[in-house]
């Protein structure tokens, strides 16, 4: 035969990747909107909501708080250096403050949770829709996507700003930390010199910033998770896709978000 | 004159309505109309038809891979047929708005093939789910009575701490089904609930859905490879072949039947006994 079958498979795969992908997009939007409508309608599942909020919450902030803290380290032994070369090393401590609180912190923290949380959400529930747990809880005529979407969206959109604030704050600390180890400063003086001339409102659009993060997040995972098919290998696939996924949108989202923000704010 | 005919109006109303309420006459709980489902180019229903009304048990039985579970989670709205209908308790399993099919589905009692509890939870908590969804009038001691109650009729009193992973097949298989009895459902589907059980605690099973068919007049279908099970607990019997349904009628009227597949099920069991 002559024609090469890698080549005709490449020609009809391209197509199909787009048409994949629009696919994909088409029941994500489904999915989001049919969350969202469930969502509203009392009765609202607080057991499960509270117990969501431990998981995303509480048991990814020492993961959180580590990240930030080496972000801001390494963040002041950097820009030290090219600070010092232009004669401008008084800017340091607003420089770290700056950096660390609108644009480090809630990064670094969107991308260790949509690590940590995303595979676990992903990863539980594809494991539930497989041994047809979520067909169970339909037949009991619950909502899969209340009793587990809903929940677990809404947990994500609460913790990732308290999970960015405690981010920020260690970022901050430790950026204090390397600073004086090599400049002795305190750190009253190191705070008012880095909030020098910023108001709480400088905080706030990066403070929201966040919530969006949780809620892509939160979505991906949920909607990875529920539409596993197969067994173990699902699983896996299910959980890689939710954090590749939510790792890359939320990214994608940054950058859309902070155009967004210099556009309103300034 | 009048007065006779005024009695005899009263009692053909008193009539009508005793048959009402047993079931007899009124429209059946359960309608199938020509189910026609593929999985891709594998045509697995080509148009099934049955109807069960309240107070019969039908049972299905077929080989392995012919579509009987696929059956079951049509009529439980979990899968939407190519073509044909599948209504319970008046509402369509797959065309009637969400809040149909869930009031439908309340009514409803279904057992998985593989039990599908909810692993993160346990025993007494499966069996709970159903009362504390949707029972918010019971309070906790009311939902625990009622949890024991129904762990103690399948026979696993005793066992609401462990966690599904920590039980036996068998007993996955109980506590689902005593979680599908939770609400008292009018309408039973069980997908092999004797499967995977010794004769003893199938024959439990099977005398405890006859209980609850003569107490609750239930409807119940009830998918079962087990050709005892379902002469003991079945008003009617169908068996399923390729998609079709190839023999729907008693036990009595299949032994008359001159279908090799009909005889060869047959002869497996006289084999048994
Ligand atoms: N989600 C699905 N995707 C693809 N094929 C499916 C799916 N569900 C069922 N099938 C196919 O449909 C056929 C019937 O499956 P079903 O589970 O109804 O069989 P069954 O009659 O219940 O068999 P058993 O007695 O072994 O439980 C099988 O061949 C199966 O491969
Ligand atoms: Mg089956």
């Amino acid at each position: 035969m002559s024609t090469n079958p890698t080549a005709v498979s490449a020609v009809h795969s391209k197509p199909n990747l787009l048409l994949g992908m629009l696919e994909w997009f088409g029941e994500f939007g489904i999915f989001v909107w049919q969350v969202l409508c469930a969502a509203i309608k009392p009765p609202f599942e607080f057991k499960e909501f509270v117990r969501q909020l431990d998981e995303v919450g509480s048991r990814s902030l020492p993961l959180v708080m580590l990240a930030g803290a080496a972000t801001g380290t390494v963040l002041a032994l950097e820009t030290r250096q090219s600070l010092v070369q232009f004669g401008a090393k008084s800017l340091l401590p607003t420089t770290i403050v700056y950096s660390v609180i609108t644009e480090m912190g809630p990064i670094i923290t969107a991308l260790v949770v949509s690590g940590r949380v995303g595979a676990g959400i992903g990863a539980e529930l594809a494991a539930m829709k497989v041994t047809e747990q979520i067909d169970a809880i339909a037949t009991s005529a619950v909502d899969p996507r209340r009793l587990l979407a809903s929940t677990r969206i809404a947990a994500c959109i609460i913790a990732m700003p308290l999970l960015t604030l405690a981010a920020s704050f260690s970022g901050v600390f430790m950026g204090w930390v390397a600073s004086t180890l090599m400049e002795p400063i305190t750190l009253v003086r190191f705070i008012n010199q880095g909030f020098q001339g910023a108001g709480f409102k400088d905080f706030l659009p990066s403070t929201f910033k966040t919530c969006v993060f949780g809620l892509i997040i939160g979505c991906v995972a949920s909607f990875q998770g529920m539409r596993a098919r197969g067994g173990a290998q699902g699983v896996g696939s299910s959980a890689t896709t939710s954090v590749v996924l939510s790792s890359l949108f939320v990214i994608l989202a940054d950058v859309v978000l902070v155009k967004i923000i210099l556009l309103i704010w300034s | 004159m009048r007065q006779i005919e005024r009695l005899v109006m009263h009692a053909m109303e008193n009539e009508a309505q005793f048959k009402e309420v047993s079931g007899e006459n009124s429209a059946p709980a359960i309608i199938v109309s020509n189910l026609v489902k593929s999985f891709g180019p594998q045509r697995v229903l080509d148009g099934i038809s049955f109807e069960v009304r309240r107070g019969e048990t039908l049972a299905i039985l077929g080989r392995s891979g012919t579509g009987k579970s696929v059956t079951l989670r049509i009529l439980v709205g979990l899968e939407p047929p190519d073509e044909g209908n599948a209504s319970v308790l008046g509402v369509d399993m797959n065309g009637a708005s969400a809040r149909e099919i869930d009031d439908a589905r309340k009514q409803m009692g279904f057992l998985f093939q593989h039990a599908a509890l909810y692993d993160s939870l346990t025993v007494a908590e499966n069996v709970a789910f159903p009362l504390v969804h949707h029972r918010r009038d019971l309070n906790a001691q009311q939902r625990t009575d009622r949890v024991h109650e129904l762990l103690a009729e399948v026979g696993l009193e005793g066992h609401g701490k462990k966690m599904p992973s920590d039980i036996s097949g068998g007993m996955q298989k109980r506590v689902g089904l005593a979680r599908a009895l939770a609400l008292d459902p009018v309408v039973l589907l069980l997908d092999e609930p004797t499967a995977g059980l010794d004769p003893i605690s199938s024959a439990e099973i099977d005398q405890l859905v006859m209980k609850l068919q003569k107490e609750y007049n239930l409807a119940s279908i009830v998918v079962t490879h087990d050709m005892v099970s379902a002469r003991t607990i079945a008003t009617r019997i169908a068996l399923m072949d390729e998609g079709k349904i190839v023999i729907e009628g008693s036990y009595e009227e299949l032994q008359q039947s001159k279908e090799r597949i009909v005889m060869e099920f047959l002869q497996r069991d006289l084999e048994q006994v």
